[in-house]
């Protein structure tokens, strides 16, 4: 596998080639690819540019999400939609194929919101710039956006200048636990409407709990914390003030819940569809969570779940527009539409005209 | 059947609009300096009947310029003499408004404000708020990403919009994202956002609503010079506080607003820095210790607390209105939307005050500070031979010295009409190359407001000097 430092010979290296599988540090792999990868973009790593006056950061795609939260915490700031798989290695560049943002998006944004510059290759080889450097652009088309959740399909993303924002000085997590699931819904659509900038709720439909985090300044968080608590004693069973709740958000961060070698799904929603939701995933998945204030349902499959059925039938049956996030499996599960396949087909060509980088769906 | 009588079997003669003095309001937009006359103005009221359009469009291969309120400061929406204008301000249903999701579905015609009205009984509201707010529609903030001044903390139109409904150049309509915040694949919502009516036309968007913030402090501070005023930001953004928003206007930008509006500005200030708060009660009231120590320490010559709310509307009216109340300055004037790293914020005002000079015209400035979003207003009377040119050499200079900083030649009003010269300096051939062959995915016989975004071949007539190629064809003319 060819592992390239530098944006040229990446370039060169797609130029030459005829068929493209790149890969970061593998923590996603195989995504959707039937092939093993060929060009490796773990070398092309490194802090660019970080201008912390100008709250932004440019990166080698290849560099790992820990080391830009690290580089970022010496001066104060993160990258506040909580990109997951950090301690698991994930890098910038796959972050943003799979279109990944984790529970504090539901404050300032996702990654779509926050990744302002893009570098990538084509399937010509030609490097190519999307956005720029700057927190605020308008001049050319916003390719950062429309590559993220692009599965490395229309190119090699090989750089990256994301806007971060200051760091809360602290954080208090509340563990909200209900009778009924309807109940942990309602309180969870009660919160999104209050006034109290919440920067993440998680909800766990299994065990019908809530995980609330409220971020600003210590005394700020101390003066408002009595009144929120006091606000779920009429609704929640039990309310629990974490002490030690990053070691909690961490696991989230990392998927932590999902059990080994199963595949991880995601599927946009909304708080107001998941009963419907949960009766259609029930039945397929044990292990589920919905994150981002009831975004995003994240569930698993075990491999004999699936045993009769590919998830492109099993997902298309129960009109889920899902996507694989990590897992052993090779469906390609987008797009959904006929006219939107034609769409894409057209633009896939623009990106990619000598489809180096199409992959075959096993299951077509 | 020709064009118009296909047209003419869909719109009665109100709603297709032929006649010269019909065209004329047509003609431009908030760039006034051109003006070109359409074959043509089409007044749908449904989403079928844009459909419709853009297929006979489509069929005959005629441009199309599809239009709101036309506020465009870019020229975004200035009509092609061989092509029709649609105007979609007739299509201004919200759809559906809805709490629990927090989502607004409109269609493009809705006007910005209108948004945050409709949602405001949920104590919701639209977080992009451009100036033009008031009347600016949907359709067009999505067409240009609009800004506003509290870009910083939330981000441009395009972090608000979830998904849409749209007919492509080509007559295929299709929907892209859906309602919730995340997406599954290549972001089509985000692409379109911004894309300056390029690939078709939007006909819905679902948009993302907020909880309208608990508190605010806003906060008005004069300074006896600009850098102060750039100071004041530099030291607000080192402290960690995220303001809401932070904006600087300069002595001509303040005399303006205060002429329009009356807005108690400072009378003595150089220049004005508003930054404003907002947040839970309590981490507001923190904030605002530190907000305070800091301004104190930055030298004011005075300091204006918005006591309650009519006073913080009070401060925001000076602002948003300073546009239009330039026109009390001047006769004409060039709204500029070039950005610089912040931290070049001070150098930025010093060099454009000496372009400023070397070109004998005024310029106001106003600015988005917390993101480096410079507004220059250069004011020149277009009836005086020669000024307009000057202005325009004033605006280009102002240009090349984003570009050079590191910036970028537009930060929310978009490339547009005006703008164009100056994309090959911002990007490569290929890049300007792959940017053209985008468009065609979506719109293969290019007729969706064509002439806006990219230079045309390697015209040297599309600098912004001198007569432009449409007014040397007698086509276009400049008022």
């Amino acid at each position: 596998m060819f592992a390239p430092s530098k944006i040229e010979d990446v370039a060169e290296f797609v130029g030459d080639s005829d068929h493209v599988v790149h890969i970061g540090n593998g923590t996603k792999f195989p995504l959707d690819s039937p092939s093993p990868p060929n060009l490796s973009l773990s070398g092309l790593s490194g802090i660019v540019e970080y201008e912390p006056s100008e709250y932004t950061i440019t990166a080698l795609a290849g560099t790992p999400l820990k080391e830009i939260n690290e580089a970022l915490l010496e001066h104060n700031q993160y990258l506040p939609f909580d990109p997951p798989l950090v301690e698991a290695g994930a890098t910038l560049g796959g972050t943003i194929a799979c279109g990944l943002s984790g529970p504090g998006r539901i404050r300032y944004g996702g990654l779509r919101d926050f990744l302002i510059g893009v570098r990538f290759v084509d399937g010509n080889g030609h490097v190519l710039q999307g956005g720029g450097k700057v927190v605020k652009n308008a001049a050319g088309f916003d390719y950062p956006k429309f590559l993220c959740g692009s599965k490395g399909r229309l190119g090699v993303i090989v750089e990256t200048t994301f806007k971060v924002f200051p760091r809360p000085m602290d954080s208090r997590t509340l563990l909200l636990s209900f009778k009924t699931l309807d109940e942990a819904l309602n309180a969870l659509i009660d919160v999104t409407l209050t006034t109290w900038d919440p920067d993440a709720i998680e909800l766990d439909p299994i065990n019908k709990q809530i995980l609330l985090r409220l971020c600003g300044n210590t005394d700020a968080l101390n003066a408002r914390m009595p009144a929120i608590q006091k606000y779920f004693s009429k609704t929640a069973s039990n309310i629990q003030l974490l002490i030690h709740a990053e070691e909690i958000w961490r696991g989230l961060n990392e998927y932590a819940w999902r059990p080994r070698n199963s595949t991880l799904v995601k599927i946009p929603t909304t708080p107001t569809a998941i009963p419907s939701m949960e009766a259609k995933l029930a039945h397929i998945s044990e292990h589920r969570r919905y994150s981002m204030a009831g975004n995003l349902a994240l569930i698993t499959l075990s491999h004999s779940d699936k045993a009769s059925t590919s998830d492109v039938e099993l997902f298309g049956n129960l009109s889920l527009n899902a996507d694989h996030v990590i897992g052993p499996t090779l469906a390609n599960l987008l797009p959904h539409t006929a006219l939107e396949a034609a769409i894409h087909d057209r633009i896939e060509l623009t990106f990619d005209p000598h489809q180096k980088f199409h992959s075959v769906d096993p299951g077509q | 059947m020709t064009f118009f009588e296909e047209l003419s079997k869909i719109f009665p003669v109100d709603r297709l609009l032929t006649d010269k003095e019909m065209l004329s309001p047509y003609e431009s937009d908030g760039l006034t300096a051109f003006a070109v006359t359409p074959r043509g103005v089409v007044i749908p009221e449904t989403q079928e009947e844009v459909i419709e359009v853009v297929k006979i469009c489509a069929q005959h291969k005629v441009p199309f310029v599809s239009r709101g309120s036309g506020t465009s400061l870019s020229g975004g929406t200035l009509p092609v003499e061989n092509g029709i204008v649609i105007a979609l301000n007739r299509l201004n249903r919200i759809v559906e408004l809805d709490p629990k999701r927090r989502v607004a579905v409109v269609e493009p015609g809705v006007i910005n404000l209108d948004v945050t009205k409709a949602a405001q009984p949920h104590g919701l509201h639209f977080a992009p708020d451009p100036s033009s707010q008031i009347i600016c529609t949907i359709g067009g903030n999505i067409a240009f990403n609009s800004g506003g001044a509290h870009c910083l903390k939330y981000g441009m139109t395009a972090n608000h919009v979830l998904g849409m409904k749209v007919v492509l150049a080509t007559g295929e309509v299709v929907e892209f994202g859906g309602d919730s915040l995340e997406n599954n694949g290549p972001d089509y919502h985000g692409l379109f956002c911004g894309s300056e009516g390029l690939f078709g036309v939007v006909l819905e968007s679902t948009l993302r609503l907020l909880p309208k913030a608990e508190k605010f402090h806003t906060v008005l501070v004069g300074y006896d010079s600009t850098e102060k005023a750039g100071d004041a930001v530099s030291a607000i953004v080192a402290s960690g506080i995220l303001p809401g928003a932070m904006e600087i206007m300069d002595r001509l930008a303040i005399d303006a607003a205060e002429a329009a509006v009356d807005a108690g500005y400072p009378k003595d200030a150089k220049s004005v820095l508003i930054v404003e708060l907002e947040g839970p009660t309590e981490q507001v009231e923190s904030e605002r210790k530190e907000l305070d120590k800091i301004l104190e320490a930055s030298g004011p010559l005075e300091l204006q607390v918005a006591k309650d709310a009519a006073a913080r509307l009070k401060i925001w009216k000076g602002r948003k209105s300073a546009f239009s109340a330039v026109g009390r300055l001047s006769p004409d004037f060039i709204v500029q939307d070039g950005v610089v790293p912040r931290k070049r914020l001070g150098e930025a005002l010093r060099r454009i005050e000496e372009i400023s000079q070397k070109h004998g015209l005024r310029v106001a400035n106003v600015f988005h500070a917390g993101d480096g979003n410079l507004h220059p207003l250069i004011l020149y009377d277009g009836t005086v031979e020669g000024e307009l040119e000057r202005g325009e050499a004033l605006a280009g200079e102002i240009l090349e010295m984003c570009i050079e900083m590191g910036g970028s030649i537009t930060g929310e009003h978009g490339v547009g009409m005006e703008k164009r010269a100056y994309l090959p300096k911002m990007f490569s051939d290929l890049d300007i190359e792959f940017l053209m062959e985008t468009r065609k995915a979506f719109d293969p016989d290019q007729i969706a407001n064509p002439g806006k975004m990219f230079p045309e071949g390697q015209a040297p007539s599309l600098t912004l000097y001198g007569l432009h190629p449409l007014e040397k064809k007698g086509i276009a003319s400049r008022h």
